[in-house]
């Protein structure tokens, strides 16, 4: 009997690869399809011969044409499509034991040049039904990856009074791992994640789902960020797959004070809208799923009234416009101190990203937006009316007033120029160590209180001590001469130092403490010189 | 707390040694920043330069152990000289009248290559 081979098209042509069906059936003689490698004669051959071919006669150097006749091939006829060859007809012994006839020849060529187009056509079809199968399986997958990753980020924003809080997932075609969440904890915090699995698909999805659900555990028994972050990454490092991460940031905002505490690992610095312009807020740490033992710091700003902070992912600066420039940091830095008082801030941004992205090919990443933006009503003033920024003690230890400048200048991001930045931090040390040395006595157990706060058009921060009814000496000009000619000790320089630097210095007791007020001019003009 | 350990290295820099300081300069400092002080001073140079450039931080207390240095090199008449200040730290030369007695330089190569004995009180 015969049989047609054809040669797959979806896998080139390099091997006859496509059998067609041929089930035994007893009486008959089935012929198997042959592999002919692509480099054969035999296939240059049959593609010119214009006709039967009488395999015993053909004297060719060609392994195909071996194993033709090994398999008893008496005729092969080539199945030409217009001028391609794409297939054989192949032919064993006649069953009446005859020759072939030229009327045997002539009736297979004539039913060659019927077959091939039919075959052509049954090649395309099946061809086309395997790339339909590769298509809804990847489809599938990613309305598998999807489905995770909606089902777990939050239908909505929370409501909080005195915030308008609000979020915006864009997935890209291929679905990544970003992920945000909201969790409401006690007394009225709200925790806010934020993060992006590396990898995309069903895998990047399936670690978002289970990292989300770990910092959910984590974030209701622990009240600080950098610790959630910790419990987080070692409970994931144990099962995340190799190469995989996860970056994110974490933070706890006290919608009253306005307070957020924020601890990152390896995501993307969130902004500040402050009416002084877009503040990048710093933190750094290692990504989750990489390494168990890490640990994280905590950080804090105060979200004042009429600013918001801008959260965001890589699909959002790492877009790239027709000319291949990315969307970037700066461009997002300007965009936020522009307009990131505007209520939809989160649409003011998408727009942006649609306008400088390339139309020409799919959103490269996910995009996720979370912005919390405090209401000019406000919250959380004090009695004199203002804000307090930070209140925070420091043991009476020497150079603990490294801690405070550092906490000091944490919360005052912002307001004041880099000038006078450097000098409250000065002010801020002289008058930390003039409590701890000459109030509190060096005794660790006895604190300083350090207050910061702004009132109108002032930045305040308040030091106190508990010196008892010792007055707080009056700051006098040290003598250079007479300290450089001995007459004088060379140190004294903090009251002096602390006066320079601020533009008003008040102070008041109460008869077991001394407060120290540092005063600084946050309008125009306010120079402490 | 992890603070930024201070530092004084010196170098025989002809014919103006140079006290390198880095970190930060407070009551931890006074014994290193004296024995450095003691060794560029032995050859009995005209003048020294103290460069600043590697500090990150100076309380009063750091500014009383410059203010003590400076003593030694006047009764020792050696002119001191200083570079690398940030803007802050020569505000704070500034109002303590330190600058009034030393010189300030922009950087350690204009300090050095300076013939000297400029703005001396």
């Amino acid at each position: 009997m015969a049989l047609i081979q054809s040669f797959g098209r979806l896998i080139g042509r390099s091997r006859t690869a496509e059998r067609t069906d041929s089930a035994p059936r007893s009486g008959t003689s089935i012929v198997e399809p042959v592999d002919i490698t692509e480099n054969d004669p035999l296939l240059a051959y049959l593609q010119t011969s214009g006709g039967v071919v009488d395999i015993e006669t053909l004297t060719l150097d060609s392994p195909g044409l071996s194993v033709l006749r090994e398999r008893g091939i008496k005729l092969v006829v080539p199945l030409i499509n217009q001028g391609e060859l794409i297939g054989l007809l192949n032919l064993g012994p006649r069953l009446s034991e005859q020759e072939y006839s030229a009327d045997d020849r002539r009736l297979l060529e004539n039913l060659a040049r019927h077959v091939a187009p039919a075959v052509m056509v049954a090649q395309l079809v099946r061809q086309q039904e395997t790339e339909a199968r590769n298509r809804e399986r990847i489809e599938q997958e990613l309305r598998v990856a999807t489905l995770i990753q909606q089902n777990f980020l939050p239908k909505e924003a929370p409501s909080l009074d005195g915030w308008h809080l609000a979020a915006h997932y864009q997935p890209a075609r291929e679905v990544g791992g970003d992920f945000y969440d909201f969790i409401g904890l006690d007394d009225g915090r709200l925790g806010i994640g934020i993060g992006d699995v590396t990898d995309k698909g069903v895998p990047a999805a399936l670690v978002m789902a289970s990292t989300r659900s770990i910092i959910r555990g984590a974030a209701q028994r622990l009240s600080s960020p950098a610790e959630v972050l910790r419990r987080v990454n070692d409970l994931l490092c144990p099962d995340i797959p190799p190469n995989m991460f996860a970056t994110c940031m974490y933070c706890i905002l006290d919608p009253v004070s306005g307070r957020l505490v924020y601890s990152n690992a390896g995501h993307n610095l969130p902004y500040l809208y402050t009416t002084g312009g877009a503040i990048e807020l710093r933190a750094t740490g290692m990504p989750l799923g990489l390494l168990p033992g890490m640990s994280y710091d905590d950080h804090e700003v105060i979200v004042k009234p009429g600013e918001s902070v801008l959260f965001y992912s890589d699909g959002l600066v790492e877009a790239h416009n027709a000319d291949h420039e990315m969307f970037g940091f700066p461009r997002l830095q300007e965009l936020v101190a522009q307009q990131g008082d505007r209520k939809d801030l989160i649409a003011v941004v998408s727009d942006a990203l649609e306008a400088f992205a390339n139309k020409a090919i799919d959103q490269e990443d996910d995009v996720t937006l979370v912005t919390l933006a405090r209401e000019m009503t406000d919250g959380g003033t004090l009695d004199g009316g203002g804000d307090l920024l930070s209140e925070f003690e420091v043991a009476s230890e020497p150079g603990n007033e490294r801690i405070a400048i550092e906490r000091v200048e944490t919360v005052v991001v912002g307001l004041l120029d880099e000038a006078r930045l450097e000098r409250l931090k000065t002010a801020v040390g002289e008058a930390t160590m003039n409590a701890m040395e000459h109030g509190n006595k060096y005794q660790a157990g006895v604190p300083v209180v350090i207050r910061v706060q702004t009132t109108g058009d002032e930045l305040i921060v308040a030091v106190t001590d508990s010196a008892g009814a010792e007055p707080i000496p009056e700051a006098t000009t040290p003598d250079l001469d007479a300290k450089l000619a001995g007459l004088q000790t060379p140190r004294g320089w903090g009251l002096f130092l602390i006066e320079n630097m601020v533009d008003e210095l008040r102070t008041s007791s109460d008869g077991v403490r001394h407060t120290i007020e540092l005063v600084f001019a946050l309008k125009e003009g306010g120079d402490g010189d | 707390m992890v603070t930024n350990a201070f530092q004084a290295r010196v170098r025989e820099r002809q014919p103006v040694p140079v006290i390198e300081l880095s970190g930060e300069i407070n009551s931890t400092a006074e014994e290193a920043l004296n024995l450095a002080f003691s060794r560029a001073s032995e050859s009995g140079p005209k003048a020294l330069l103290l460069n600043f450039a590697g500090v990150s931080y100076m309380n009063s207390t750091g500014i009383a152990l410059i203010v003590g240095l400076l003593a030694q090199a006047r009764k020792k008449h050696i002119e001191l000289r200083v570079s690398g200040l940030t803007e802050h730290y020569r505000h704070i030369f500034s109002i303590t009248r330190l600058s009034d007695f030393m010189s300030i330089y922009d950087d350690e190569a204009s300090a050095v290559s300076d013939a000297g004995q400029q703005s001396q009180a």
